[in-house]
């Protein structure tokens, strides 16, 4: 499904990703974990597309396309989706006016069918009942005034409703509670089919304990330097990342 | 005093017959104005109320006076067709009252609504004091054209305690005429004692002609009463309009103003607002659009001069293309006005390097214990947010558009009337395409 090969970025002039190698099949839940400023979040936005994001060298293949060459909202129309680690608010723009929007535009863009407003409103009713959200907060601006569970939660609710083949997290569990964890990882269990993939950012192993992935990689210095597999969070939870660093030479990722 | 040499604008109307309207008053107060308008001509960048808006171009045109053709003149009424508002309007075509196209009957219970033209027949003095005004601040230029030349507009009185529910409609249109037009509007609206009044301006034009209108209109509100002031501005591409507007509230006085300026190449709106009973409450709420060549200028200034009195003041400006927008807002709370609450703001967003937007909110502080704060910003559309939109599947451009509509739409999610706001929305929507 994703083939990352040998991915190098570079953000304000400054290189974060050196050489990173990743493969995602249909199904599979990978975590990458790693120390702050090991470039976690830069492959989330490179993949998601984020402008002022710079790829040097290397390739990313989405089911056989090149992703590096589509624009953002054509990623995700081919089934791409970003999490963010911080939601944005967007005063004025009606959160259920936003998501029809988005669900249309992406039907329209495969050619499908697009919805009236009736049959949206019905299919969010159902996915709503996954995220436990108040109903209310479909009627209010996009994130506006949502609070730090709500946000996170609203990305996951994005996420069901569109229905997206490959989801990236990124580091959606910080700043929540343990209940709003709890919640969040039922959402995307909930989500979890032999058709979807998930890249799940984490700098904490927590997550993973109600996540649990299929492959965990750690990434530091910009490229994977270790890949297991759930029971390397463990480890790293117990000695750190420091651990990495003395443990072993980099190695490639393989999955 | 040296007479600086007449330009063809000037020329062209300082010239022109005056109407005879029989009225001794009246025939000398027009003459005064077209006198002072003769005597100091367009204002230049250098009188401070002009100094973002330049005349220069339209100081070498020249405009015929009145248009004697307007009740021929034919017009498609689809184009003021709102959904959901059908009462009483009044319709005004190159500044004549159509009398054909306003809907005049069913006027509500204690509402006089008629054409000033038939109001300087019926009852001359009671508009003596408004009629006889004369204009003497430098850049006063357009109030003394208008103070000159009005001959028709709108006089509408509210009776103490008369709730109107639906509104009341106004509507100038310019149609093409075989030669350039200056026309003006005199309106005076009097809401009585506890009354409540919703008043619809709206300003449409065809593409074809370039008119200049004036309209100078102003608002009485008494004690306890509340105006809801609504202006669509949608004049014609090529036409210039200056409008003032005039607020005088009473205690306790309530006025919601909400303004949307998409219209006209040339757009000049000045509002006054005075705030002279305790406790009366004034909120401003627009959003001018300029795209194009278009200018328009928004001044805007209110003065708290009794006790606890209130302003809110929402502004956005959004240009596009070559597109200048120009905003003033000055506050001033006067000496004894203590307990004042004002607040201003102006958030403006560029959509393109060679659009200009300049901004100078005011404030003015004579009283004690006073409330203000004002605020203006100037930038471009949230990045982060765009991609937010973007990384959902919606394309750009529609992201764009969705994200500019969010913005021109804030000041008008306060209007009360549901109509209204949905017509407004249509009106931004078809504006900025998606």
């Amino acid at each position: 499904m994703l083939k990352i090969d040998n991915l190098h970025a570079r953000v304000e002039g400054k290189d974060i990703l050196k050489g990173l190698s990743l493969e995602v099949k249909p199904g599979e839940v990978h975590a990458i974990m790693g120390p702050n400023g090991a470039g976690k979040s830069t492959l989330g936005n490179v993949l998601s597309g984020r402008e002022g994001y710079e790829v040097t060298e290397g390739s990313v293949l989405f089911e056989g396309r090149n992703l590096l060459e589509l624009e953002p909202e054509e990623r995700a129309a081919a089934g791409v989706f970003l999490a963010f680690q911080y939601p944005v608010e967007i005063p004025g723009v009606n959160n259920t006016y936003f998501l029809r929007a988005a669900f249309n535009a992406q039907r329209k863009a495969r050619g499908e069918a697009e919805l009236d407003s009736m049959q949206f409103l019905k299919l969010v009713r159902e996915k709503l009942k996954i995220m436990q959200l108040s109903p209310d907060l479909l009627n209010r601006a996009v994130n506006e005034g949502f609070s730090g569970g709500e946000k996170k939660r609203n990305e996951i609710f994005q996420m069901a409703l569109l229905e997206p083949k490959l989801a990236i997290l990124d580091e959606t569990d910080s700043g929540l509670d343990i209940d709003a964890l709890k919640q969040v990882a039922e959402g995307v269990n909930a989500l979890r089919s032999p058709e979807r993939s998930f890249i799940v950012v984490t700098h904490y192993q927590r997550l993973l304990d109600y996540i649990v992935p299929d492959f965990v990689h750690v990434l530091a210095g910009g490229r994977i330097v270790e890949s297991g597999d759930s029971s390397l969070a463990l480890k790293l939870e117990e000695h750190g990342y420091a651990w990495v660093a003395e443990h072993g030479e980099p190695a490639g990722a393989s999955a | 005093m040296n007479q600086p040499a007449r330009t063809p604008f000037v020329a062209a109307l300082a010239d022109a017959p005056l109407p005879a309207s029989g009225i001794a008053w009246l025939d000398q107060a027009r003459r005064g104005n077209l006198e002072a308008f003769a005597d100091a001509g367009l204002p230049d960048t250098r009188v401070e109320a002009w100094k973002y808006t330049a005349l220069r171009a339209l100081a070498q045109r020249s405009f015929a006076v009145g248009d004697a053709q307007a009740c021929e003149r034919v017009v498609d009424p689809s184009a003021w067709a709102m959904a959901g508002i059908d009462g009483p309007a009044l319709v005004f075509v190159n500044g004549v009252f159509r009398g054909d196209l306003s809907v005049l009957d069913a006027l509500p219970a204690g509402v006089s609504l008629q054409p000033l033209s038939r109001a300087l027949v019926d009852e001359p003095e009671a508009l003596r004091f408004a009629m006889s005004r004369h204009y003497r601040e430098p850049g006063d230029a357009f109030a003394r054209l208008n103070g000159a030349f009005a001959t028709d507009g709108t006089v509408l009185r509210v009776a103490a305690g008369a709730r109107i529910a639906a509104p009341l409609r106004v509507l100038s249109i310019g149609a093409a005429a075989g030669h350039d037009l200056a026309w003006h509007g005199r309106h005076l609206v009097e809401v009585g004692e506890g009354a409540e009044l919703t008043w619809v301006e709206q300003h449409l034009g065809s593409g074809e002609q370039a008119h200049l209108a004036t309209q100078l209109t102003d608002f009485t509100v008494h004690a306890d009463a509340t105006l809801h002031h609504v202006v669509l501005q949608q004049a014609g591409a090529g036409s210039s309009l200056v409008r003032r507007s005039h607020y005088r509230l009473d205690a306790r006085a309530r006025a919601h103003l909400h303004v949307l300026e998409l219209g006209g190449l040339l757009v000049r709106h000045d509002l006054r607002a005075e705030l002279v009973g305790d406790a009366a409450a004034f909120h401003t709420h627009g959003a001018f659009l300029p795209d194009g060549r278009q200018h328009m200028d928004t001044q805007l200034a209110i003065h708290h001069q009794a006790r606890q009195t209130v302003s809110t003041s929402t502004w956005r400006g959004v240009a596009s293309g070559r597109g200048r927008g120009v905003f003033r807002g000055a506050i001033v709370v006067n000496a004894g006005a203590d307990g004042a609450d004002a607040s201003l703001g102006n958030k403006n967003l560029l959509l393109s390097a060679q659009a200009e937007i300049d901004t100078k909110p005011e404030l003015e502080i004579y009283a004690d214990e006073v409330k203000a704060a004002h605020g203006a910003t100037v930038g471009q559309l949230d990045e982060r947010a765009l991609f937010y939109l973007r990384s959902r599947g919606i394309p750009q451009a529609q992201a764009r558009t969705l994200l500019t509509t969010a913005f021109a739409r804030a000041p008008f999610e306060s209007l009360a009337d549901a109509a209204l706001r949905e017509h407004i929305q249509q009106l931004l929507l078809a504006r900025l395409p998606d």
